[in-house]
């Protein structure tokens, strides 16, 4: 292990840490999504000019975490980027399949309750990391 | 594609780990090229050469050829 080349990089504590990164930036989204939808209603009395700043506080942090997913994607090796990108394709293309059929049975009246957006994306995030657990297995 | 990732390595007693640090990829990456599970890039490949001062075919072996 001494006459490792010093150019050479430990691959897991850069993963480490751009993954860090990549929770940040998911956890700063969600607090402000929350913030954006609550606020209104709890903590300022639904006034339109705060509740357009916490939307595009949101909406910032949403893109802060899109370029901290790219930059997850660029820092992985070659076989944990395929095994991304291959979960990420089955959760997208699940999501507009589920999402379409969702949206027609609501128009339908055919579910026995509401539809919700997050309704789709609880089902999109189920399917990605049954994606992720799926790729890690198979190349086990 | 098969491969002699796992002999050269025994040959320098080193682990999965240690040839993963210097080939700048997860150990799990180095498992699954190992079984032949998943075949490397070009790129990948020729580090993996020159590492070992070896030429590409020396190393992986395109089973399709034969």
């Amino acid at each position: 292990m001494n006459d490792i080349n010093t150019e050479t990089r430990d691959w897991e504590a850069t993963n480490r840490s751009v993954t860090l990164k990549l929770a940040f930036w998911t956890f700063a989204w969600v607090a402000t999504l929350a913030l954006a939808t609550f606020g209104p209603k709890f903590l300022w009395d639904a006034r339109s000019l705060l509740t357009l700043i916490a939307v595009l506080v949101n909406v910032g942090a949403g893109i802060g975490m899109i370029i901290a997913m790219i930059g997850h994607l660029k820092s992985l090796d070659e076989l944990m980027r395929q095994i991304q990108l291959e979960a990420l394709a089955l959760a997208l293309g699940a999501a507009l399949i589920a999402g379409m059929a969702w949206s027609t049975m609501a128009d339908l009246a055919i579910l026995p309750f509401k539809a919700e957006v997050a309704h789709v994306i609880f089902f999109t995030v189920a399917v990605y990391a049954l994606g992720l657990y799926a790729g890690h297995r198979r190349y086990r | 594609m098969k491969n002699r990732l796992k002999v050269l390595r025994a040959e320098r007693d080193w682990t999965q780990a240690d040839l993963a640090l210097r080939l700048d990829v997860s150990r799990q990456t180095i498992n699954a090229i190992e079984k032949g599970k998943f075949d490397p890039s070009l790129p990948l490949a020729f580090k993996a050469a020159r590492l070992f001062d070896l030429a590409i075919e020396d190393i992986f072996d395109d089973e399709a050829e034969e």
